[in-house]
């Protein structure tokens, strides 16, 4: 038999679990109030929006990563196709003399095409998700290097229009609250969202119980492409330029920030919620940390910190769960 | 009594917060002797066997061992006292050779590197302590589930084990291997090894038992000698008496509409040419050792396998060659082997696990039907009487019976009418069984047809309506339900195997 049904006593039953559950939430208000006393200039207008705007290029990312590993995969290529997708957005736009708006949705359709190539490579080719995106992140950035030689190119107004504002709202936000919407719908109320979970959580009960377990791998690495060219043209809009070294490294963010909202790298379980409670604890600590004049060579062992922490909380969730 | 027990647990208690799972219970374990643990699933034989095994402390009672108190704090403490435990689940490294699994964490060294020849030496020495003929460089993952057995009980054997655990060692073998672990058995006894033995095989327990401790709900209920009669067993563990271990219900006309048709199916190195038919209402079972391509078969007509030739049709319509789906669509169901491994996803719930099989279909533009879907899970799980106490807890928290039963429960909502089943009731208790028989009576009952792949005799010959028996991929003959006994199945399924006794 096993001791998982047996509720223990409920008090001390009901806070580990609260903890357990809403660990990385539990950090974030903590985190928040310790910013608030600590430093006058955290709880400002202007701050907020800029944590919002900072916020809004890892998050976007992120949820196209929770969809990743909530299959049970891995991408590391999302930062590589963010910055191929601008800039290949900013060659329709100035090399190929194609409108604004056909760059933009160009350059979500790289993003999307380089999604369906990890799928396929994953899925159809049997190479494990994190050979297959990491060859993706040397290649993405490869081209992006090739397409712009280098260089910076200028965007189009529509991808700028991304960057900019709508009266005082910061349009990333209103981005990133969209994203959110539609990557939560996807994963709670459709088909596909309740088969990733499925797909991550045992693919071959998932594949005998007739779940198109191949077509959904691909699904779910070209949604995060989709999400990723999303994150890229964000970026892009926000700096009116498609920079080749733009999200270089945000891969890692993105898993971080997966991770610390409760995701199991195993697979089969994540949240958006979750997700976007991790983005913003990164982007919150690192926020803090500057306003607090922390060096950034420093920051970045605090991150290291954080991320072993939400980890830990992982474990002691399972923990909970199966003794 | 001369024989001092080499552990007691004496009136243990133990509660998981405010649940008690094991209430005031007696156990001994004698030098020589084998102590059968009968219960059902959930009955609290695993936490026992872990108050032995140093994992859990008792919150009552205590544990006697030569009959000194003691407490046994960790698994560590339990192993200096000469405890061992074979888990279900093998504690070896697949990829390490069997000599270096043998002495993982003792591994002899010389000048601070491993000395190879003394390594293999002491396990050599180590495996002839049960007569394991066996290279020792083979990598483990090589061996098959009874081997790896064997070389965790040598292993188990070699640290100077004086109790050794076995928690249903034989659920996973063959009969035929499960007798070379009985014979391995018997010679530890006679060397004084005290052995607690776990098993939901009731015939097993006379052939290798000196007494039963039976419990239920945690409560000691009897101690009784291993030759009390089976139905006297069942009696005791389930608390009433199961009247038929087998109620099998075949319908008295039996229609004549094939369901099923199998036609020269062949998958080389996997099964040759084989072909039979199932009716409506027919229970037909599947006999033959394991490795004789019974599972293959079972797997490629459910399109989960591809084959080289030969067709598979549903009423008439030949189903495409691996194509899970397609075979769904047809109305075939497959209840897979390994429940944990292919059945489930073991941390979704109960109402997702229910739903797999169903959710493209009742979906709507892309979108999941909850509402539907927890209003036929729900419907399901009382009709199947699954016990949970939330349809939404991970499937992972429910016994090994409930958890076949929600596999089931799957097909049942899919409306399937083939239900192809691979040993359907392993690792099931005794009372759950008979409910997955009554089961497999309604849904023939209905006008549905059965495919059962069984490697329990007894079950095979119970349910089925006609039985074939398959050897090294053939179909080696059929039987009909009356003419088949253990012999002339066992001798069907052995039959050129030299190897076999």
């Amino acid at each position: 038999m096993s001791t998982t049904t047996l509720a223990p006593t409920r008090r001390s039953f009901d806070y580990k679990t609260f903890l357990a559950n809403n660990g990385a939430l539990v950090g974030l208000v903590v985190l928040c109030i310790a910013l608030v006393i600590a430093t006058p200039d955290f709880l400002t207008g202007q701050n907020l929006l800029n944590i919002g705007i900072q916020v809004s290029t890892v998050a976007v990312l992120a949820f196209g990563m929770t969809f990743v590993i909530v299959a049970g995969g891995i991408d590391l290529s999302v930062g590589a196709v963010a910055a191929l997708s601008a800039m290949a957005s900013g060659w329709f736009f100035v090399s190929a003399g194609m409108p604004g708006w056909v760059a933009l949705l160009g350059g979500l359709a790289v993003g999307l095409l380089a999604g369906i190539v990890n799928g396929a490579a994953n899925a159809y080719g049997k190479l494990p998700s994190f050979i297959a995106t990491l060859a993706m992140l040397s290649v993405a950035r490869g081209l992006t290097l090739v397409i712009s030689d280098g260089r910076p190119i200028k965007t189009a107004a529509e991808v700028s229009f991304l960057g900019g504002n709508i009266g005082p709202v910061p349009m990333p936000i209103v981005i990133l609250v969209l994203a959110a919407l539609v990557a939560s719908f996807i994963l709670n109320r459709t088909v596909l969202g309740r088969s990733m979970y499925a797909v991550g959580g045992n693919a071959e009960a998932a594949r005998l119980s007739g779940l198109p377990v191949k077509r959904i791998i691909v699904t779910v690495f070209a949604l995060a492409g989709l999400f990723a060219a999303l994150a890229g043209l964000l970026l892009a809009g926000r700096l009116d330029s498609a920079q080749p070294q733009a999200a270089a490294g945000y891969e890692l963010d993105a898993i971080a920030a997966v991770v610390i909202g409760g995701a199991s790298l195993s697979g089969g379980l994540g949240k958006i919620s979750g997700t976007f409670i991790g983005a913003l604890v990164l982007v919150v600590i690192r926020n803090g940390l500057n306003l607090l004049n922390v060096s950034s060579f420093w920051q970045q062992v605090v991150i290291g910190l954080v991320i072993a922490l939400a980890v830990g909380a992982d474990v002691l969730r399972r923990k909970t769960r199966n003794s | 009594m001369t024989v001092h027990p080499l552990i007691t647990l004496q009136n243990v208690t133990k509660t998981f917060g405010q649940v008690t799972v094991i209430q005031d219970v007696t156990v001994s374990v004698y030098p020589g002797q084998v102590q059968v643990l009968l219960g059902e699933n959930g009955a609290g034989k695993s936490t026992l066997i872990k108050m032995v095994a140093g994992v859990y402390q008792p919150d009552g009672g205590q544990i006697l061992v030569d009959g000194t108190v003691t407490t046994l704090p960790t698994t560590r403490a339990a192993e200096e006292h000469g405890i061992a435990t074979i888990h279900q689940e093998l504690n070896l490294v697949a990829t390490m050779s069997v000599a270096e699994n043998v002495m993982l964490g003792r591994m002899p060294t010389k000048l601070g590197m491993v000395d190879r020849k003394e390594l293999r030496r002491q396990a050599r020495a180590a495996l002839a302590l049960i007569g394991l003929e066996i290279d020792v460089d083979t990598p483990v993952g090589e061996l098959g589930i009874a081997r790896q057995q064997l070389v965790e009980i040598a292993k188990a054997l070699s640290i100077n084990a004086r109790v050794l655990i076995l928690d249903e060692p034989t659920a996973a073998l063959t009969r035929h291997e499960t007798q070379a672990l009985f014979a391995v058995m018997a010679d530890l006894r006679r060397r004084g090894v005290g052995m607690l033995f776990i098993s939901h095989h009731l015939d097993e327990i006379a052939e290798v038992g000196d007494t039963v401790t039976v419990i239920r709900d945690g409560h000691f209920i009897a101690e009784v000698p291993a030759s009390t009669p089976e139905d006297e067993l069942v009696k005791l563990m389930v608390g009433r008496s199961i009247e038929d271990q087998f109620p099998r219900r075949a319908d008295e006309t039996p229609a004549l509409t094939e369901v099923l048709t199998v036609t020269n199916l062949t998958s080389a190195g996997h099964f040759d040419d084989i072909s039979f038919t199932v009716r409506a209402g027919e229970v037909l079972g599947i006999a033959g050792l394991v490795g004789a391509g019974r599972t293959e078969l079972i797997r490629a007509i459910a399109g989960a396998d591809k084959y080289d030739s030969g067709s598979v049709a549903v009423r008439g319509a030949q189903l495409p060659k691996g194509d899970i789906q397609a075979a769904i669509r047809a109305g075939v169901g497959h209840v897979p082997e390994d429940r944990k491994g292919q059945g489930l996803v073991l941390d979704a719930s109960v109402n997702d696990n229910l739903g797999y099989a169903t959710l493209a279909s009742s979906a709507r533009f892309g979108l999941a039907d909850f509402t539907g879907q927890r209003r036929r899970a729900e419907a399901v799980a009382a009709k199947l009487r699954i016990r949970m106490h939330t349809i939404d807890q991970p499937i992972r928290s429910l016994s090994g019976g409930n958890q076949q039963k929600a596999v089931f429960g799957r097909w049942i909502i899919a409306a399937s009418t083939v239900l192809l089943l691979d040993e359907p009731t392993r690792g099931v208790d005794v009372g759950a069984k008979v409910e997955i028989y009554e089961l497999m009576n309604s849904i023939t009952a209905a006008g549905g047809a059965i495919v059962m792949v069984s490697s329990e005799l007894p079950e095979i010959l119970g349910m089925s309506d006609r039985i074939l028996v398959m050897r090294d991929g053939r179909l080696a003959g059929e039987l009909s339900a009356a003419d088949a006994t253990q012999d002339t199945v066992m001798t069907l399924a052995a039959r050129s195997g030299a190897a076999q006794r």
